[in-house]
């Protein structure tokens, strides 16, 4: 049935609440990729079968739904009871029995199965109780875990196409830029540029035909917001979508998905499917004579193929290869007409700024950057996974507040921010509030929200190291400095952690970025040097501490570093002597254990499994004084 | 081009507005849709470039033609941009050798000689600009490719598109097809022509050519006999309809002296009617 006029709008919204509420059990299980990995289809299939099983002893209607992720990966598989809001983590298939048995039916909470604060060591049932989520305000993933995903009704029912029908039924193209320029939304792929401001340069480019493009091809390693948002909730960008094609005068739409994504893949296109046809996409949207219809377009998966002018190259069929910018794509962008490209959770935020106003959006956050933003956090970290948090949160917040510290409480050195071409930021800034800005100014970057989180056990040399060579991966190869100066870099910082530094190599390393950052054709190649000179503003002692002293002060590049057991601390627990891959260890069960130097490969992973802290690093070169070959 | 000075000089598109900028505080009038790398040709400023060809496309990879550029209402900031794809605007003021472009260009080409050490052009063109050897690891495996990617240009430019770019990053390379003799390669040498560094090698001996891995019989000029180009290649111009099959008979010196012939009778036969001055 299509909606063809606002009344039927507000009932179809009546109607979809109504059902809802209906089912007023709902046994909610994360299927986000994240949590399906760990085994959560199963313990949906597990649910649904012990529910039907007793179908007769439940007492009212209990439906199991499959819903996007809720962010908490590293707890999952993850289940919330309705309307309780008990979470359950890290459930399996067997516990399925139990949950209807004593929760469903019994109404109790299994505390076996409820979520322990690292923190407080208390147990904590509430779903909003968990400092994770209330710490947390979404708006951009405002329905991802509560809806599933499947089903556009109950995307209606809570909330969803809301801000679409406000924006086509009561205001003009116009106005609806002036409402997200109110919001101050700024994009979320990285480089914050006004949205607005783009809309409005396209909506005035001459001709009729334009385009709206969704980009969500999110090549960064490790992250997976853009995912989560597509899988979990894909009403909420094709409604930004249909509502910016609307502000800018487009008919024709693209989402862009990387290949790695299949599941987005076939949550987009039920989406899609089931707008069309309640006539919230396709012809005379809403009965409003507007049309406006979205493909997909799935992509190789390169790094660089998220890169806007790379986009839309390859989205002509073009060999996917950034170019010069000099004429904006708001102008001449795919196919060389005007063309809106803004990333998934950019078009996620419009519905809710159009459905709450641009005022209520800019209420939250920092002078220059306004609303909220998602983050993925990784890396020594007690809880990882997915958050949105208003802009200007400190880095102390997300990292204590919400991630619960540091892993095995060890001493915070840094945190990587920005994807592979985002820097690292030290100890000393943990105050931060996270904006566009700051973090900018503190020489990392926004980029794709992805955060991870190092503790002392860190290289900062190797880090660099370690971002450099996927980017040389990555460099797409077209342009002279990125392609050779990648290559050249990574020789040097290959050197620099096998103790083969030279003096005069961090002027040449400051010499070849800078040239980097001038002379690339594209932000990857002029963001390149990002991870390189954030750690040498903060960490330069440790490069120096590399080249002079051909010592690692973390303990970390097995070329300069040597492990040995402190008599004094070890127990003889044994556990090294099982870690230990070359069987460089030895000792019998409580007594002490002895690193033979002569076969260890100083891989560290004694270091990581003694319970006392009984190995210790030093700088391999002292081993020849001590006579050891 | 010697009354530049006084008078501006022109480059750009036939027809449309003409722009007037300056190119290191020398002013030059170009027409719109004209490049700043024009400007700056015109103006008589030498811009070093590598993978600029005045009937491709720009493509932006060698980075030596950065400039910088600004406007008088700018308060000073100026812009970095590549000078063979940055639009000419009215009113712009180019900077061809500021610190940052000099500075720059020094990297980037030290990086190329890094690469190619043994390739004269890039030996050349980095001593210009006091590069007497690379600071950075020479390649254990010198190349003359250069990439600037012309030959793969000029063949998609004639619609041939037979080789590509393969590989990403320091893997990148000019190649047909999974590294087989190319189906659509057609043995114009068009690639091994614009390559300035003439590293594409091919083969041309009695009767059939030999590139990329393929060969090809040759035409002979019906006149002098000369395998003067390759049945492929006369098949594709034909093909396509430009020209009648019949003109590849003759080749291009039999053609000249053909045409000198017929000038030669038209101007005894016909009077008042003379070649040359
Ligand atoms: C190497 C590179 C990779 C990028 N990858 C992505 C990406 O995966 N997703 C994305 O939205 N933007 C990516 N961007 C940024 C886009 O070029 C573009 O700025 C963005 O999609 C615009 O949307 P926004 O204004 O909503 O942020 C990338 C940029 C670069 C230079
Ligand atoms: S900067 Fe790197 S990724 Fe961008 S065009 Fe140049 S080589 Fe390609």
């Amino acid at each position: 049935m299509r909606i063809e006029s606002e009344q039927a709008f507000q009932r179809f919204v009546a109607q979809a609440r109504k059902r809802s509420s209906a089912r007023s059990r709902e046994v909610l299980v994360c299927c986000g990729t994240g949590c399906l990995a760990n085994g959560s289809a199963k313990v949906a299939e597990a649910l649904a079968a012990e529910l039907a099983k007793r179908g007769s002893d439940v007492p009212v209607a209990t439906f199991t739904k499959r819903t996007g992720c809720h962010g908490f990966c590293e707890r999952g598989p993850l289940v919330v009871l309705q309307p309780q809001g008990v979470l359950y983590t890290r459930v399996k298939p067997r516990d399925a029995a139990e949950i209807v048995e004593k929760s469903v039916i019994g109404g109790e909470v299994i505390s076996r199965l409820v979520y322990k604060d690292p923190a407080s060591g208390q147990r904590i049932p509430g779903y909003a109780e968990v400092p994770f989520y209330q710490r947390q305000t979404r708006v951009a993933m405002r329905n991802i875990g509560r809806i599933d995903p499947a089903d556009i009704e109950d995307a209606v029912a809570h909330g969803a196409y809301a801000g679409l029908a406000k924006a086509l039924f009561t205001m003009t193209p116009e106005q609806v830029i002036e409402e997200i320029e109110v919001a101050g939304l700024r994009g979320r792929g990285g480089a914050g540029f006004p949205t607005a401001r783009k809309w409005r340069s396209c909506r005035a480019a001459a001709g009729d035909r334009k385009f709206v493009v969704c980009n969500g091809d999110e090549g960064d390693p490790g992250a997976f917001k853009d995912r989560s948002i597509m899988e979990g909730d894909p009403h909420s960008v094709i409604e930004g979508m249909v509502i910016g094609a609307y502000a800018v005068g487009a008919h024709e739409g693209f989402i862009y998905v990387r290949d790695e994504y299949p599941l987005a893949v076939v949550h987009l296109t039920l989406a899609l499917e089931q707008a069309r046809a309640r006539g919230l996409l396709g012809a005379n949207i809403l009965g409003t004579g507007f049309d406006f219809d979205i493909r997909i377009s799935r992509g190789g998966g390169a790094f660089v193929c998220g890169e806007s002018s790379a986009l839309m190259r390859s989205r002509e069929g073009k060999v996917g290869e950034p170019r010069a910018k000099y004429v904006h794509a708001t102008e001449r962008g795919l196919f060389d007409l005007p063309t809106v490209l803004n990333n998934v959770e950019t078009w996620a935020d419009v519905g809710a700024i159009l459905a709450r106003g641009g005022a209520w959006f800019a209420s939250m956050g920092t002078a220059k950057s306004k609303g909220t933003k998602a983050f993925s956090l990784v890396g020594k970290v007690k809880n990882t996974g997915l958050i949105e948090l208003p802009m200007g949160t400190t880095l102390r917040e997300i990292i204590y507040g919400i991630g619960g510290g540091v892993l095995g409480d060890r001493p915070f050195k840094a945190v990587q921010t920005g994807g592979p071409s985002g820097g690292c930021v030290p100890e000393s800034l943990l105050d931060l509030p996270v904006d566009y800005e700051k973090l900018t100014e503190a020489g990392s970057m926004m980029g794709s929200g992805g955060m991870i989180v190092m503790d002392d056990r860190t290289c900062m040399v190797e880090v660099a190291r370690y971002f450099l060579q996927f980017l040389t991966e990555e460099s797409c190869g077209k342009c002279i400095p990125c392609r050779e100066g990648l290559h050249q870099m990574l020789a040097i910082f290959e050197d620099l952690v096998a103790g083969r530094g030279k003096s005069g190599d961090i002027e040449k390393i400051e010499r070849l970025a800078r040239g980097m950052q001038l002379g690339s054709l594209c932000e990857l190649g002029k963001s390149a040097p990002n991870p390189v000179l954030s750690t040498l503003r903060y960490f330069r002692s440790e490069y120096e501490a590399h080249i002079e002293r051909r010592a690692c002060p973390a303990g970390i590049c097995r070329e300069l570093t040597a492990y040995e057991i402190v008599e004094t601390a070890c127990n003889g627990c044994h556990a090294c002597f099982k870690v230990c891959p070359v069987g460089a260890i030895t000792g019998k069960i409580k007594e002490l254990h002895v690193i033979h130097h002569d076969t260890c490969i100083s891989c560290g992973a004694c270091f990581d499994v003694c319970p006392t802290q009984a190995i210790r690093t030093f700088p391999k070169k002292e081993l020849a004084e001590r006579g050891v070959a | 081009m010697s009354l530049g000075k006084e008078m501006g000089t022109q480059a750009g598109e036939k027809g449309g507005r003409m722009l007037s900028l300056s190119v290191d505080g020398k002013s030059v009038q170009v027409r719109e849709g004209a490049f700043v790398l024009e400007a700056a040709r015109a103006a008589g400023v030498e811009i070093p470039t590598l993978c600029h060809h005045p009937a491709l496309e720009p493509y932006g990879g060698c980075r030596l033609c950065l400039v910088d550029v600004t406007r008088p209402e700018w308060g000073g900031w100026c812009k970095l941009v590549i000078a063979c794809q940055f639009p000419a605007e009215e009113g712009l003021l180019v900077h061809t050798a500021t610190e940052r472009v000099v500075e720059t260009r020094r990297v980037v080409l030290d990086l190329l000689l890094a690469r190619c050490p043994e390739t004269p052009l890039v030996q050349e063109l980095a001593r210009r600009h006091g590069i007497e050897q690379t600071s950075y690891v020479a390649n254990p495996e010198p190349t003359d490719c250069i990439l600037c990617a012309l030959c793969t240009r000029v063949c998609d430019h004639l619609g041939i598109s037979a080789i590509a770019t393969v590989n990403r990053g320091i893997g990148r390379e000019v190649a047909p097809p999974w590294g087989e003799a190319p189906p659509d390669c057609i043995g114009c040498l068009a690639c091994a022509e614009i390559c300035p560094t003439s590293c594409i090698p091919y083969e041309t001996s009695e009767g059939s050519r030999t590139i990329w891995g393929k060969t090809f019989e040759m035409l002979r000029c019906t006149r002098c006999g000369r395998a003067h180009v390759t049945v492929a290649e006369a098949d594709f111009f034909a093909g396509r309809g430009g020209v009648p099959r019949s003109y590849f008979e003759l080749c291009d010196a039999c053609k000249r002296k053909e045409m000198a012939a017929t000038f030669v009778k038209l101007s005894r036969g016909a009077a008042g009617f003379s070649v040359g001055a």
